[in-house]
């Protein structure tokens, strides 16, 4: 048998190399709180002209409406469902949602957000004003402080998928690739070297980083955002955990037969563009026709985001995501088996 | 011109101490290779016998073929066609064992760069069963200042030991090098060479390639010249050599063409060359060919551009050979 310590000393020493590429510290750990910090500034704290109101169907009738925008043309009255006026104020595209409660109307926004009390007082005149004054209109404000409500609480485990996404792809794909083109590669597979212990080190020492680069986010949101997770830790390792073999798996194989770096950044590229936009990265993937929800869902980003969120937001153990899991599994064997049959030592 | 006369058979018997192959089998043994890249036929029949304990030098211009040649040897090319035996075993059957037991240098492969020295051979130490020390390692190639260097701050010469460095951690019984002194200066160069000498006085065999004729004449046991994927000819150093028919060139440039069989009638000379306006004439005795040349130059009112001669080395050999000098590219 070969030295065990193979393994360790290759594992070792992919931490070790990444740990001296201040750049590639950057898009790991740095990046992704740029971009939490950049979307949860921008869906926070917003300073419209325009106050986009979310009214529930069959909360006012159209005639009132039509009054109410009259005497403030500031008013964005938009008629929904109650599930899209839930999502439209979860990622901040309404300040407040309007929703009737028996004789009531209910002022639903987000205490976290400044422009919520202030839509809530001019969409209250505009209503009194409408209804003719006389006969003041019932109202009651309802904070939604329910966790996970607001944008950034489900923007963070999205961003934690997506970062698990791309320094899985970048960090295994690019590297190999790297290796491949400057002969590393071939020196290594001139020793006795077991050739699965090179691809196994790689999955390791991206372990390795997990430990911080998640940490890192969760604490990041919750100082910066007061995002709570709401689930155990374990779950939320568990998920991680697999959400990061099945994306290095990803990088292997695509990396498995690029020549070049430039090759395999196309590669990855490919990979990572469409699930950024349909695995609910930034917004909800039920916005997409109905035609290709069937795609969406088996996109393993789809599976590791709603298996994140129900763990962060929702506060399931990780039993309640066993399907999500089980198709991140599915993708984890299936890129380690074609990535193994593919791979290109030199 | 250093000369290297011992043989195989009185080295220590290295091998045979592990008892896993009889020490009878050759080294290295390869019969009828072929290896063509597209339309490019890189090796066209080769065959080559290295014996235990032997340090045998691959000579030939760029393009030769040596590289793809040993790289089959390496196990790191497939041939086209023909067989080959490492320590008895085949690549087909035995790669993990023969692989625990070279020690490989590739001519453009590199380490990576955001390693230290130490680490670097850590990591390759733990590749194999056994071996020197890390420490022992980093001695044996006079790098003790440079163990927390990285592979980026060390100068040509350095990596290059580093390589050989990460080649010898396995302890092996045949050491490919690939044109291990390409690029280096002359004080790194013989760095390197009394390296490859010490691994050979311990009964390590050796196969070297090379486009340096005075490195091959000063390392190898035995030469073989490669052009255009074949072996022109092999032997001992002194033996090729000898081929040419005397001990010294004598190269001038006349300022009229002279008629070769003139040249041939002078006392001593042994054969006569031209190249361009060059005549070069080989010759046993310079003290007795060198005068008369002059004379019948003298007597002829010719004059002479140039005139210098050397001991004959290998590159006049190729020359002889080809019509083309090694280092032409």
């Amino acid at each position: 048998m070969s030295d065990p310590g193979a393994l360790r000393q290759l594992t070792v020493t992919r931490v070790r190399v990444m740990l001296r590429e201040p750049e590639i510290i950057f898009w790991v750990f740095a990046f992704p709180i740029f971009l939490a910090m950049g979307l949860g500034l921008a869906f926070s704290d917003p300073t419209p002209e325009r106050i986009p109101v979310a009214v529930e169907e069959g909360t006012l009738d159209d005639g009132m409406l039509e009054r109410m925008s009259r005497l403030n043309p500031d008013l964005q009255l938009e008629p929904m469902t109650p599930a899209d006026a839930a999502d439209a104020l979860r990622r901040g595209e309404v300040a407040l949602v309007l929703a009737r409660m028996d004789a009531e109307v209910v002022f639903r926004f987000d205490p976290t957000r400044s422009e919520g009390r202030a839509a809530s007082a001019a969409t209250d005149r505009a209503l009194q004003e409408a209804a003719g004054g006389t006969r003041p209109v019932a109202i009651r404000a309802q904070e939604v402080e329910q966790r996970g409500q607001r944008y950034i609480d489900w923007l963070i485990p999205g961003i934690i998928g997506f970062n698990l996404m791309s320094t899985g792809l970048w960090g295994v794909g690019f590297y190999v690739t790297q290796s491949r083109q400057s002969l590393q590669l071939k020196r290594l597979v001139a020793t006795p070297m077991p050739r699965g212990y090179f691809l196994l080190a790689q999955i390791l020492a991206r372990f390795f980083f997990l430990l911080v680069e998640v940490p890192l986010l969760v604490l990041f949101a919750w100082l910066v955002f007061g995002v709570e997770m709401a689930g155990d830790a374990l779950s939320l390792a568990l998920v991680v955990l697999v959400g990061a073999a099945c994306f290095s798996g990803l990088g292997l194989l695509a990396c498995s037969r690029a020549r070049t770096t430039e090759g395999v950044s196309g590669i990855i590229n490919v990979i990572i563009m469409p699930m950024v936009v349909l695995s609910g990265v930034f917004f909800s993937p039920t916005r997409f026709p109905d035609a290709v929800q069937p795609l969406i869902q088996i996109l393993p980003l789809t599976a590791l985001n709603d298996a994140l969120r129900a763990v962060y937001n929702d506060g399931l153990p990780v039993t309640a995501a066993a399907g999500e899991m089980g198709l991140l599994l599915l993708w984890t064997a299936a890129a380690f088996f074609l990535a193994l049959r593919l791979f290109r030592w030199q | 011109m250093t000369q290297t006369a011992t043989t195989g058979a009185e080295r220590l018997p290295r091998n045979s101490e592990r008892g896993e192959s009889p020490s009878s089998e050759p080294a290295i043994v390869c019969r009828g290779l072929r290896k063509s890249f597209g339309s490019t036929h890189a090796v066209r029949g080769v065959n080559l016998e290295i014996r235990r304990g032997e340090c045998y030098g691959l000579l030939g211009p760029n393009g030769a073929g040596k590289t793809t040649t040993v790289e089959i040897l390496e196990g790191l090319t497939e041939p086209d066609e023909g067989e080959v035996r490492i320590l008895g075993m085949t690549w087909g059957e035995n790669a993990k064992a023969i692989r625990r037991r070279l020690g490989i240098q590739l001519q453009e492969a590199q380490l990576t760069e955001r390693l230290q020295v130490v680490e670097a051979l850590r990591l390759f130490r733990s590749f194999y069963p056994s071996g020197p020390t890390v420490d022992a390692l980093i001695e044996r190639v006079q790098l003790q200042e440079k163990g927390r260097t990285y592979v980026r701050d060390l100068s040509g010469g350095q990596r290059q030991r580093l390589s050989v460095a990460c080649a010898l951690a396995g302890d092996p019984d045949i050491l490919f090098l690939d044109e291990p002194t390409t690029g280096l200066d002359p004080q790194s160069r013989r760095a390197l060479w009394e390296i490859i000498e010490s691994f050979r006085e311990e009964g390590g065999t050796i196969l070297l390639t090379t486009h340096f004729m005075d490195e091959a004449e000063r390392l190898a046991d035995r030469v073989a010249i490669m052009d255009h994927g074949r072996i022109l000819i092999e032997g001992t150093p002194t033996q090729l050599i000898q081929t040419l028919g005397g001990a010294h060139v004598i190269e001038f440039e006349p300022n009229t063409p002279m008629a070769d069989h003139e040249l041939r009638g002078l006392p001593g000379v042994e054969t006569v060359r031209t190249r361009g306006g060059m005549v070069l004439v080989t010759c046993e005795e310079l003290h007795l060919t060198l005068p008369s040349l002059m004379d019948l130059l003298a007597s002829r009112g010719m004059e002479l551009t140039s005139l210098t001669t050397h001991r004959a080395t290998l590159d006049d050999v190729f020359l002889a050979r080809t019509g083309r000098q090694l280092r032409d590219e």
